[in-house]
């Protein structure tokens, strides 16, 4: 049954891929992202990762969508065809598919409990989770308890990307404040070419 | 029937493949930046599968431990995908940033036409 739901949400997310890949309006590519991230949520939950899942759910399908449609905002939503031929890039995907799905033969298959990984560290971090009265989520036990100074370097990872999306996006809000002032020397600049204009025209008016 | 027998069982990692194979042909063809790391965000995602899949036992629970049940998935993996995940937002928001800045710089984020402005400036 798990195999069945699994084999049905991996075929629905191949044909969501090649939707994204054929598609060319970047508004319906990022809706489809979206929807590709939902379908790899199920994909992972019926794979046991529930955590994972609830992750891919609202970081994959929530905060990228926003943050890809604040930049089709500001960039546009076309994309055009390249001059460049599809050859070489099929070509090199091609090659490089082929060369995995023969690594793949040699691989256990889906669902044994008998393969290597689960055999070493698995049973010893559930094992111990349970001896040291960890919390029943042994996920959150390895990542708060066993790994945290792993997690700690991942919360390092993200307050760098955070300063240089900050810092490269308040680069921008400089140069619009440039483009601004630039803006009101024109008009000023005008304004001052109408009172020339009017100045002549000034006196006749009146005059009549 | 040995072969589909194979084929039924790999499903996945083939799956995966064309998954992570797609992707690369969208980072390596299509000139439109946002496009570049949307493909970079289907290979990502791939990668994530190739380790959760082997980690699911077939019969188990999920790794929360409950006195009804004995087998469980592994959960390393999945602890190591929920670091990926995030670390992976953080460097698209950080792309969208530049593709944002490059938009500013060249008035597009079509790849040719950027090469095109390149040498004229």
């Amino acid at each position: 049954m798990e195999t069945f739901v699994i084999t049905v949400l991996l075929t629905l997310l191949a044909i969501v891929t090649v939707a994204i890949i054929r598609q060319r309006n970047m508004y319906s590519v990022v809706i489809l992202s979206s929807v590709y991230s939902f379908l790899m949520a199920s994909v992972m939950l019926v794979l046991d990762a529930v955590d994972v899942a609830m992750t891919e759910a609202s970081v994959g399908a929530g905060i990228s969508t926003v943050i890809l449609l604040a930049t089709l905002y500001l960039t546009g939503t076309r994309e055009y065809p390249t001059a460049r031929g599809t050859g070489i890039p099929l070509f090199v995907s091609v090659v490089v598919g082929a060369a995995l799905v023969w690594g793949t033969f040699e691989l256990p298959a889906f669902g044994l409990a008998d393969t290597v990984i689960h055999k070493h560290t698995a049973p010893l971090y559930i094992e111990m989770s349970q001896k040291h009265q960890m919390p029943p989520n042994i996920v959150t036990a390895v990542l708060a308890d066993f790994r945290s100074f792993d997690t700690m370097g991942e919360v390092t990872v993200i307050f760098t990307a955070g300063i240089g999306v900050l810092m490269l996006l308040s680069g921008r809000r400089r140069r619009d404040e440039v483009e601004v002032v630039k803006v009101t020397e024109s008009v000023e600049t005008f304004g001052d070419d109408v009172a020339d204009e009017n100045e002549p025209d000034g006196p006749n008016g009146s005059a009549a | 029937m040995e072969l589909l027998h194979v084929f039924a069982q790999h499903y996945n990692f083939f799956i995966t493949i064309f998954l992570m194979v797609s992707g690369l042909y969208v980072v390596i063809a299509r000139g439109n930046m946002v496009k570049k790391l949307i493909g970079l965000g289907l290979f990502q995602t791939s990668v994530y599968l190739i380790y959760l899949t082997p980690a699911k036992i077939i019969g188990g629970t999920p790794p929360i431990v409950d006195k009804a049940y004995t087998v469980y998935s592994n959960p390393l993996p999945h602890v190591l995908i929920l670091t990926a995940i995030v670390v992976g937002v953080a460097t698209l928001a950080l792309g969208l940033a530049l593709t944002v800045r490059i938009h500013e710089a060249y008035g597009t984020v079509e790849e040719d036409e950027i090469f095109a402005k390149e040498g004229e400036i």
